[in-house]
Parts: C-alpha cells; sequence; structure tokens
C-alpha cells in the first residue's frame, strides 16, 4: 500500500520564545525530516553602517553597544582598537589589563546565555537558564559597578577607558571568580552526563571541519568543529599575549562539542581574568586624546575574539571627524550561513537546538 | 600574530597565472581586474603555500565614481591574511562574479552587499534582498542615497 504524501511548509518565528530575538524560518517537511530551510532576516535592522557615517568615532561607540546585547562589552572592545590602529593611538596599560578582564567577564556572561538557552530549546526548561541568570547577574553587577549599566555599557573609550576601577570592585571580582569554577563544575556535573542531553546533543547537527573552513564560521561553533583558531592566540590584541591559557576544540562538530567548548572556555576566561588580576598595574587609564578625532584617510581592519565568534570591524577614514565606512564582520550573521546545511535532513524536533547551539544574537546580525 | 601577507610576491605569481590581473598594488592590498577575480582567489585558494583557505569577510565601499569590492582572505594553516579588492566602475549596473561556489561562506555576505550597496554578484545561487523587504527602493548604503 502506498501513501500520497506531500511537503509541509511550517512558518517558524519571528515571535518565537526560542528563536532568540526576532528570527524566522520557513521549514519544508517530508513528515518529520526537514528537506528545505530558509532563514529570514532583516526585523531587527536599524541601518547601523549607515547610521555610523554620520556620527563621530567617539559616538559610534554607543552603536556598537546596541549590535550583540548579551556582548556589548567586547563589541566596544573591537571597536576601538580598531579606531585605535586606525588613527595611531596609543593605549595605557591599565586600561588594556582592564579591557581583558571586561571582555573575558563578558564572554563568560554570554556562554552562560548560549548554554541556558540551548537547553531551553532541548526541553530543559528554566531551571538550568535560571542558574545561568544567577551567575550572568553577579558579572552584570560588576558591569554596574564600573559603568553604571548593566546591558549597554558605552565603557570603553577610544585610547582608553571611561572610568577606572572603583575600590570596590576587585574584592567583587576576586569572589566571583574564586566561586565561578565550583558552579561551572557543577552545571557540568548535573549536565555533562545526562542521559537526555547526550541523546539530544550527541551526533547531532554535525559540521565537519571542511564545512566549517568553507562557510567562514568562527568561534565556538569552528573550535567545535575542531579547528584551533582563537584570535586571542592568532593574533593577539591588548595583553592577551602574556596569560597562559588553551584553546579548547570538539573533534566531532556536532552540538555536544560546541557545547562542551563553550563550558570549557568560561573556565579559561576564568584563569585568564585571575592572571589579569595579579597582574593589574597601576596608573592612567586613558590617553590624552583629542576629542574629535580625525584619522589619515585609508583604510584598516581591527578584529577579537568575541563570544560568539571573530568580530571585527572595517574602517575608511577620509580624514574627517566620522568615518567615511564602517562595516562589521558579525559572526553571528556569517555563523548563520551554516544553519541551512544543517537543518536539512535533521529532525524537526532538533531545529531549535541546532539553531540555538550557532548561539547568535539578532542585533549582530540585522545590525 | 597574524602576519599581511607580501603582496608583492603574490602579485608577482600571479602575473605568471592570470597575466593582467593585477590593476593595483600597495603594501596593504591588491586590486585585481573583476574579470579575472573568479581565478585568481581560486589560485590564491588552492596553491600550496599559499593556502587562504578562509574567506574571512567580505564587504563593499561606495567611492561616488567606482565601487571597492574588498574581501579578506585568511590561511589558517599558516596565519597569514591578504586584502584583495576589486573595482566597479558601472552604476547603473556593478556586476561582480560570486565566490558562493569556492566558499559558501560568501553567501549571506553577498546577499548583504546587494541589500545595501546595490551590487549583483553573478551567479549567486539565490541573490536576494536579505535586510531590507524586497520592493524597497534603492541601496542605503550608497553615497547619494537620500534617506
Amino acid at each position: 500500500m502506498t501513501y500520497q504524501t506531500e511537503p509541509l511548509t511550517v512558518n517558524v518565528g519571528p515571535q518565537h520564545p526560542s528563536t532568540h530575538g526576532v528570527f524566522r524560518m520557513g521549514l519544508t517537511l517530508d513528515g518529520e525530516v526537514i528537506q528545505e530551510a530558509e532563514p529570514v532576516f532583516g526585523y531587527l535592522h536599524r541601518g547601523m553602517e549607515k547610521l555610523a557615517e554620520s556620527l563621530t568615532y567617539t559616538q559610534n561607540i554607543v552603536l556598537t553597544d546596541r549590535m550583540d546585547y548579551l556582548a556589548s562589552m567586547t563589541s566596544n572592545h573591537a571597536y576601538v582598537i580598531t579606531v585605535e590602529k586606525l588613527a595611531g593611538v596609543e593605549v595605557p596599560e591599565r586600561a588594556e589589563y582592564i579591557r581583558v578582564i571586561m571582555s573575558e567577564l563578558m564572554r563568560i556572561a554570554s556562554h552562560l546565555m548560549a548554554v541556558g538557552f540551548m537547553l531551553n530549546d532541548m526541553g530543559a526548561f528554566m531551571t538550568p537558564l535560571l542558574y545561568m541568570f544567577r551567575e550572568r547577574e553577579k558579572i552584570l553587577d560588576l558591569f554596574e559597578m564600573v559603568c553604571g549599566q548593566r546591558l549597554t555599557y558605552n565603557y570603553m573609550r577610544i585610547g582608553g577607558l571611561s572610568h577606572d576601577l572603583p575600590e570596590e570592585f576587585v574584592p567583587a571580582l576576586q569572589k566571583l571568580i574564586d566561586s565561578l569554577p565550583g558552579f561551572i563544575d557543577e552545571y557540568d556535573q548535573l549536565l555533562a552526563r545526562n542521559e537526555i542531553l547526550l541523546a539530544r546533543t550527541k551526533n547531532i547537527g554535525i559540521l565537519s571541519r571542511d564545512s566549517a573552513i568553507n562557510n567562514s564560521v568562527a568561534g565556538p561553533v569552528l573550535r567545535g568543529s575542531g579547528v584551533r583558531w582563537d584570535i586571542r592566540k592568532a593574533d593577539p590584541y591588548s595583553v592577551y599575549d602574556r596569560f597562559s591559557f588553551d584553546v579548547p576544540i570538539g573533534s566531532v562538530g556536532d552540538i555536544y562539542d560546541r557545547y562542551r567548548v563553550r563550558v570549557e572556555e568560561m573556565r579559561e576566561s576564568t584563569s585568564i581574568i585571575r592572571q589579569a588580576v595579579k597582574e593589574l598595574p597601576a596608573g592612567e587609564i586613558q590617553t590624552a586624546t583629542v576629542k574629535n578625532l580625525r584619522p589619515e584617510a585609508g583604510d584598516t581592519y581591527g578584529h577579537i575574539e568575541g563570544p560568539k565568534g571573530e568580530l571585527g570591524f572595517y574602517l575608511v577614514s577620509n580624514h574627517s571627524t566620522q568615518p567615511y565606512r564602517l562595516h562589521v564582520r558579525a559572526p553571528c550573521l556569517i555563523n548563520l550561513t551554516v544553519l541551512r546545511e544543517l537543518l536539512i535532513g535533521a529532525k524537526i524536533a532538533d531545529a531549535m537546538v541546532i539553531f540555538g547551539s550557532i548561539d547568535v544574537c539578532m542585533g549582530e546580525v540585522d545590525r | 600574530m597574524t602576519k599581511p601577507a607580501s603582496t608583492k610576491e603574490i602579485a608577482d605569481s600571479l602575473e605568471h597565472k592570470c597575466p593582467g590581473a593585477v590593476v593595483e598594488l600597495s603594501d596593504k592590498d591588491i586590486v585585481v581586474k573583476t574579470k579575472s577575480l573568479l581565478a585568481v582567489v581560486a589560485y590564491l585558494k588552492n596553491t600550496p603555500g599559499l593556502d587562504f583557505d578562509y574567506l574571512n569577510w567580505m564587504t563593499a565601499v561606495d567611492y561616488t565614481d567606482h565601487f571597492l569590492v574588498t574581501y579578506n582572505l585568511t590561511s589558517l594553516k599558516n596565519n597569514i591574511s591578504l586584502v584583495l579588492k576589486t573595482r566597479c566602475d558601472n552604476r547603473e549596473n556593478p556586476t561582480v562574479p560570486s565566490l558562493v561556489e569556492l566558499w559558501k561562506g560568501a553567501n549571506l555576505q553577498e546577499r548583504e552587499i546587494y541589500d545595501l550597496m546595490g551590487i549583483r554578484f553573478e551567479n549567486h545561487p539565490n541573490l536576494k534582498r536579505i535586510f531590507l523587504w524586497e520592493d524597497f527602493e534603492g541601496h542605503p548604503l550608497r553615497k547619494d542615497f537620500i534617506s
């Protein structure tokens, strides 16, 4: 007996609890198997690259806050080091150390969200996520302490930082990094050998090494596929060359490997922060720079290892106070290139977990 | 450190492989003919010793009388990066060959450039607007776009 079947098209998003913002995709299904997937972007497009052309170099820092709003500190960092490279601005050593501390705290906060939401997508509803939120909250408290903001920090400046660390910051940070490894171990014990989690993540959403490179993916997704590529090691910026840390990689390239890479990276970040606090030099946090910077005409590209992957800025200057062109190498958008390939042939129940394992923030995808 | 590639050496070897492809050369970048782009990029990607296996990012800049499409190629193996540019003089219908066949990573980035800058990518599998809606008029990142 034969059945006549026809493909069914399902719309997912843009308003959906597991689309991490306003992401939409059209899935064509044959039974439970995805035959075709088409991601749709643009619901959060604010034209930032155009807007940046009418703001000064310093004013643009606030735009970077609003790209990846789960990791504003690292966006700040990427932008300011690019402008410093373009204009040849020196940064005091203390400011570089503080930038490293902030970026690594941000990486931990962002990975906590990545892991938490991925578990949420998987059906471990809310409980793990709430614990992740609890830890992230402590990091946000630290950020609030230094700049008064909890999401859009606008903390880094061209040539330094907006504020020095307040007195109570270092003891509070010390307390956090003393407790954090224990919490990470605790989560890991709860989750890493959990049979349901293993069944939902092992050998699902496999991205091969070659395909990862061919698709230009970066960050934990690239490393999960076994490529040891981390800008902090490959092209050290700020003072990253002074710290010892590992670059964890996966072997299979499945969802589990991407999960593992993020968990391991949180441990490495804690270790970097510990080293940075120990060596934190005294001194200035800002070089005296002109308020309205007018870099020489030319173009430059600066990049950092953001929580989601290589985050870079390409700036073209025509010797005026505003950039002639600003382009963002947005890891969230480029990492999504691979989504269609991962979804085709997968089961509908895994679609959201695969999407969650890529870890995107729509603010940066659409800009 | 990611070293910038020696543009001089690469331009010399390109002169043998694709004569006349290099239009302009500086310490930082190489500008190649749009016609030769695919051949140049395939050569850079597949030649042992160069191994530019990773298309890091691409974008386009409007210089009012021409566009420059900029590619940043990286060799993950040798930790070397190269900035490659190609010039588009036709404002009415700027066209550049698509790199999707070589790097799938170009897919969404080319769509983004098409959407915001209005440059067409020949042989792109799915060239349509990515952020703006289909009947949106104009391409906002062009300098003559009035918002």
